[in-house]
């Protein structure tokens, strides 16, 4: 559902189309092109002036006072430790489902969406009900003196929530591609069924799965709805970086908000594009796999 | 016992089946389940006695609203973006495709900010429209910009992908025959996207329902003004009214699974008329 799978584009010259018998270009480009710009270039732009505005110095007087230093700490490991989770799961319920047959296959298959669809705020007070010192499940760790919800272990459970499809989706097309016969190949010569997996199948999906990686820990640095309310909200402790932008916008203090805005981006632009590199050298060496 | 050399043994398929099942029913069914038990909690009449709440039922309204001004907005700019990525060909074209996907790359809380430092009190337009006594910030306007911002890819990104798949012939035949470029559009183009066209309406719309982030920034959180459903569910919730929260929260997760079950049912019975990737 929302799997965006960056792709490279040639920088802006004059849209002229190549010459065709086609009608409609100009005013359905205008339109698109206009509304594209009055709804997300122009106000993304505002925020880069804004945020530029304040120079280098400022952003960085704004990103590293103790608080934001905290939230943001809090908000980029614990995303990068649902995303691990969710790579390892991800990846046996995408060959779950890919390779067997077994009752409920495809009811488990159109489930995996489920947090695409659910709205934030539901999930959110659906997992702060379940692991609250009363809930279902929190009631079971209580008793070991572990407490869940309102601690960081509460934010990882709900960014293992939200992040859960990606590794799935976008591991799932590619072993369902797979061709069969390789693995033939490595059985008849001799490997066993571990070494296959690990030396034939795994390097064959891991761009597939460095993407779904990638895009749950964005994800999960984005996100707001389904994190605050088990969070706690404690500054230092259990505080996410949204949750900062949201704090400074309410004292009316737009240029703190753009400046953790910019860092966000920045980090995971930046965690993005790692990623990226990583593959696009995976894949040479695997000869476009 | 194993059948094949490529295939694993038994016990190691039922393991993995089990840890499959396990998870996701720890991190998938239990959720949805805690949500319909919580709002049932005290029986089916308080159930029913939360949507009573006039606030409540003017957060139904908004969203209601909000959806049915944002998803067709969605949809004329879904088809006028892949009508002239899909069948011209120009320069920036993989760029233009890439810049419509990136508020899917923007955090929520962002989505609303960039409308903030805009139209808010101290935001770039803020003054001048206070001076036209315009709100549009902390009013329905600004819940309404941000959902089109976050739902903005839906519907373009399933039609790009299957018109450019179609090519133009099947339109350029029509054309030939005399066809004008309005009704080409509506007898050969539009039949041949209708699947995809209502897949990613169904994705768009409920996202515009659910939206809680983008909006939670613009909205100011007015009673029975400007609170859509997840808002509302939000409010009722830091209220200790867990009943309330949780009836409200059911209508969503109830929205959630009916656009689960349209979604498979498309992928299932129209995946033909689907961009690739939706095709099971």
């Amino acid at each position: 559902m929302s799997v965006a799978v960056p792709s490279r584009g040639l920088p802006w010259t004059l849209a002229i189309p190549k010459p065709s018998a086609m009608p409609g270009f100009g005013i359905t480009f205008g339109f698109a092109l206009t509304y594209l710009s009055l709804i997300v270039l122009i106000p993304l732009a505002v925020l880069v002036a804004r945020a530029s505005g304040l120079g280098f110095d400022g952003i960085w007087r704004v990103a590293t006072t103790p608080r934001v230093l905290a939230a943001l700490e809090v908000s980029f490991v614990t995303s990068a430790l649902a995303a691990l989770v969710n790579a390892v799961f991800g990846m046996i319920v995408a060959w779950v489902l890919t390779r067997y047959r077994f009752p409920g296959r495809q009811v488990l298959d159109a489930a995996v969406d489920l947090p695409f669809a659910l709205p934030t705020a539901v999930a959110g007070i659906a997992l702060a009900a379940l692991y609250a010192p009363n809930g279902w499940i929190g009631a079971l760790f209580q008793p070991w003196g572990i407490r869940i919800a309102y601690t960081p272990l509460g934010i990882f459970i709900a960014l293992v929530f939200i992040g859960l499809p990606f590794v799935v989706r976008t591991v799932q097309p590619v072993l369902q591609d797979f061709d069969r016969e390789i693995e033939e190949a490595s059985a008849t010569l001799g490997a066993t069924r571990r070494q296959t997996f690990l030396r034939v199948v795994l390097p064959a999906l891991s761009p597939a799965l460095l993407t779904g990686i990638a895009l749950a820990f964005a994800r999960a640095v984005g996100e707001y709805g389904s994190v605050i309310f088990i969070a706690g909200n404690m500054p230092f402790k259990s505080e996410i970086a949204p949750l900062l932008i949201v704090a400074k916008l309410e004292e009316y203090d737009y240029a703190g908000a753009s400046a953790i805005a910019t860092v966000m981006l920045a980090i995971s632009f930046a965690a993005l594009l790692a990623i990226n590199l990583l593959q696009a050298l995976s894949r040479r060496r695997l000869g476009d796999a | 016992m194993r059948d094949s050399a490529t295939a694993e043994g038994t016990l190691a398929r039922w393991a993995l089946i089990a840890i499959a099942v396990a998870f996701l029913g720890l991190f998938l069914a239990l959720p949805l389940l805690a949500v319909f038990s919580e709002a049932l909690r005290k029986g089916f009449d308080a159930y029913l006695a939360s949507f009573n709440d006039p606030d409540t039922q003017s957060s139904i309204g908004l969203t209601l609203l909000i959806a049915a001004i944002a998803v067709p907005l969605n949809l004329v700019f879904g088809v006028c973006a892949a009508w002239s990525i899909a069948k011209f060909d120009f320069p920036g074209k993989s760029l233009l495709t890439s810049l419509i996907d990136l508020p899917f790359s923007v955090s929520p809380v962002v989505s609303g900010l960039v409308y903030v430092l805009l139209f808010g009190a101290k935001g770039l337009l803020g003054p001048s429209l206070s001076d036209w006594d315009f709100k549009i910030i902390f009013a329905v306007p600004g819940v309404v910009l941000a959902t089109v911002f976050v739902t903005f890819p839906f519907i373009a990104r399933e039609l790009i992908p299957l018109m450019q798949e179609q090519g133009t012939s099947e339109e350029e035949a029509a054309l030939t025959l005399g066809a004008s470029g309005w009704r080409t559009f509506l007898t050969v183009t539009l039949p041949n996207v209708r699947w995809a066209l209502l897949y990613g309406v169904l994705l768009c719309n409920a996202r515009a329902m659910g939206e809680f982030g983008a909006v939670s920034v613009v909205s100011g959180h007015i009673r029975g003004l400007t609170n859509t459903m997840p808002l509302q569910v939000e409010i009722l919730y830091n209220e200790y009214n867990f009943v309330a929260a949780f009836a409200v929260a059911s209508l969503l997760a109830g929205l959630a699974l009916l656009t689960l079950v349209g979604k498979s049912f498309l992928e299932w019975r129209y995946g033909d008329g689907l961009s690739a990737v939706r095709r099971p």
